[in-house]
């Protein structure tokens, strides 16, 4: 049990991290605006998958895929929040919860229907294969690759929401909708918006995941509950509590894969249970008296 | 308004028409509800979905306690169902026990997981409830799939057939599906029974004011955590013993007994017939089943199907079709 080999086992949790940042991050940013908790984002990060491997195969090149299927998805996205969301504000917390379920089940099965019920490898883009030197050990490119593009979207992120008009917007209309109707703010506008980026963002992720796993119908199902337990360990809500959360809870089932193999599926749930017990609003979610 | 005109009365006589009758299917429910399951394997297609429709319709009902009439929507439900459903395998298949020291075992099992989920999820408000269940019932998910040595891992556990069973002495033959059948409607009309006994207790009532106002529950001075851990504890309770029953049926415990996907089952069997009525789970469960099976006869993809109309129902009939016919009625 070398340095080397606990460095890349943590460099592998990095990686593992940014996935489900970028998972969590949606489910997070369309709950703080619009209150609901989308069960069809694991779903949608498994078509977000397919989407990538299909654009892929039909232009030939990994980098279109990448780059259409996320639009492609989060476009896909507002249409949900269009069609099926927007009638259920006015109800129920639990009625979008419910409808989004109803969706992601509906979801997996069409893409059953449409590219089977196997797994199906996603090739490593030919550029972005093999390992490199970094003086400590040697890293796969493919990872590296994409931390990078995680990173490089958290910080258009934040530079969106904290330096742009729209992205004040945003966060005025996460504090309080009324207010922002009141200013002549079309809300209804800026949540169809921010759906599509939370979906969005999830797409990214399975794209970017699919080249380091099977793209199966299956996927989408265990990044639920991953993405959950990232959501409820950083706070709900919170931008900053996903990504340290993702990070977290990254490195620790990659370092539990290390050192006591047949914990590793388990240990980010007893991470939850843990901070459920100690705090349970998350570590950096807001105290709220009932919802 | 007494002696204003007269089709005033005649209109109220209209109306205490069907509220009569909706009394009435309420203060027999429980016997209405067995002569129903009495007859359902002489209705259905097929004597195998009579047991399924038996055993969701259970769970349905244990799960309608929780997110029905306490408000509460669980997606873990299926932690219950499997941790029944193993403990009573294990205890039949690996220690030899008697049948019903295992359903007995399976039960207190499944109860005590409840427990212990219930107390971790409780401790969270709102809409964290949902997926914090979620989450701890993939942690048993996971638990069971390493557990191969005790559980079978990803093949299920098998290996515990029931073949005989004596009940008051009277020996049953286990394998004629209709006999078990009415085995199993035994144990399902027992819990049926105590749910009723629950939703018109004192506690019954309680629950329903937390759904109704947290708040104002709080405020005249109920335990509102106490009385959730309970509620919880007593929907898990049901649920296990369901699961024992479905361990019994099969002589086999799929490990996707506890994915969450059975959790988003047995929620849209309940919401389908009608959360927060008493026949609404038995009737949502048929409906699903009864979809299932006439569906998967031309495609194998009937959860598209499933889910589609699954989503129509939120949109447009949120109570559900015996809500809905509930409330038609009153309406009228």
């Amino acid at each position: 049990m070398d340095a080397e080999l606990i460095a890349m086992q943590l460099f592998s949790g990095v990686a593992l991290g940014a996935i489900l940042i970028m998972v969590a991050l949606g489910l997070s940013i369309i709950f703080g605006m619009l209150g609901v908790v989308n069960f069809a984002h694991g779903a949608l990060f498994m078509v977000g998958a397919y989407a990538g491997l299909w654009v892929a195969s039909l232009t030939g090149s990994f980098w279109w895929g990448l780059l259409i299927a996320p639009l492609a998805i989060g476009a896909f996205g507002m249409a949900i929040e269009f069609l099926l969301i927007r009638p259920l504000y006015k109800r129920s917390v639990d009625d979008p919860l419910l409808l989004t379920f109803g969706l992601g089940y509906v979801l997996v099965e069409a893409v059953r229907i449409v590219f089977g019920s196997d797994g199906i490898p996603f090739e490593t883009p030919a550029l972005l294969s093999g390992v490199a030197d970094l003086g400590i050990g040697f890293f796969p490119v493919y990872r590296l690759f994409v931390v990078g593009v995680v990173a490089a979207v958290l910080v258009l992120l934040w530079l969106f929401l904290e330096k742009t008009k729209y992205g004040l917007i945003v966060r005025a209309g996460a504090r309080d909708p009324l207010i922002m109707r009141v200013l002549g703010v079309d809300i209804g506008r800026v949540w169809l918006m921010v759906f599509g980026l939370g979906i969005g963002l999830t797409a990214l992720g399975g794209v970017l995941a699919a080249p380091m796993r099977n793209v199966s119908p299956e996927m989408g199902a265990l990044v639920l509950a991953e993405a959950f337990v990232v959501t409820v360990i950083g706070g709900m809500g919170s931008l900053i509590g996903a990504v340290v959360a993702g990070l977290l809870v990254g490195v620790a089932v990659s370092m539990t894969a290390l050192f006591a193999p047949e914990m590793a599926t388990i240990v980010m749930f007893a991470l939850m249970a843990l901070v459920l017990l100690v705090r349970p609003q998350g570590l950096f979610g807001r105290a709220v008296a009932g919802h | 308004m007494t002696s204003q005109s007269s089709p005033l009365p005649v209109m109220a006589a209209a109306a205490a028409r069907p509220a009569g009758l909706v009394a009435t299917l309420t203060a027999w429910r429980v016997p209405l509800t067995i002569l129903a399951l009495c007859l359902l394997p002489w209705v259905l297609p097929s004597k195998a979905l009579a047991v399924n429709v038996l055993i969701y319709g259970l769970i349905a009902v244990g799960y309608n306690l929780l997110f029905g009439y306490t408000g509460l929507l669980s997606f873990g439900h299926a932690a219950f169902f499997g941790a029944g459903a193993y403990a009573t395998g294990i205890a039949i298949g690996q220690f030899g026990l008697p049948w019903f020291v295992a359903v007995a075992l399976g039960v207190v099992f499944g109860g005590a997981l409840a427990v212990v989920i219930g107390l971790l999820s409780i401790r969270t408000r709102g809409i964290y409830f949902s997926m914090v269940t979620l989450a701890l019932s993939q942690l048993v998910y996971y638990a069971a799939l390493q557990a191969s040595s005790w559980t079978g891992g990803e093949n299920g556990l098998r290996g515990f057939t029931v073949a005989k069973i004596s009940l008051f002495g009277v020996a049953v033959d286990f394998l004629n599906p209709v006999a078990k059948y009415y085995v199993l409607m035994i144990f399902a009309a027992l819990a049926l029974w105590l749910v009723s006994r629950i939703l018109n207790s004192p506690f019954g009532a309680a629950i329903e004011a937390i759904r109704e106002n947290e708040t104002r529950a709080r405020a005249c001075g109920y335990d509102v955590e106490r009385t959730k851990l309970l509620s919880f504890t007593l929907s898990g309770l049901i649920c296990a013993l369901a699961g024992t029953m479905s361990a019994l049926h099969l002589a086999i415990v799929p490990l996707d007994t506890l994915h969450y996907h059975t959790s988003g089952m047995i929620v849209m069997m309940t919401l389908l017939g009608g959360a927060g009525s008493f026949f609404g789970p038995f009737v949502g469960a048929l409906a699903f089943l009864l979809m299932e099976d006439v569906i998967s006869l031309w495609t194998s993809h009937w959860q598209i199907v499933v889910g589609s109309v699954f989503i129509l129902f939120v949109l447009f009939l949120p109570k559900g079709i015996w809500g809905t016919a509930l409330s038609w009625r009153a309406g009228r």
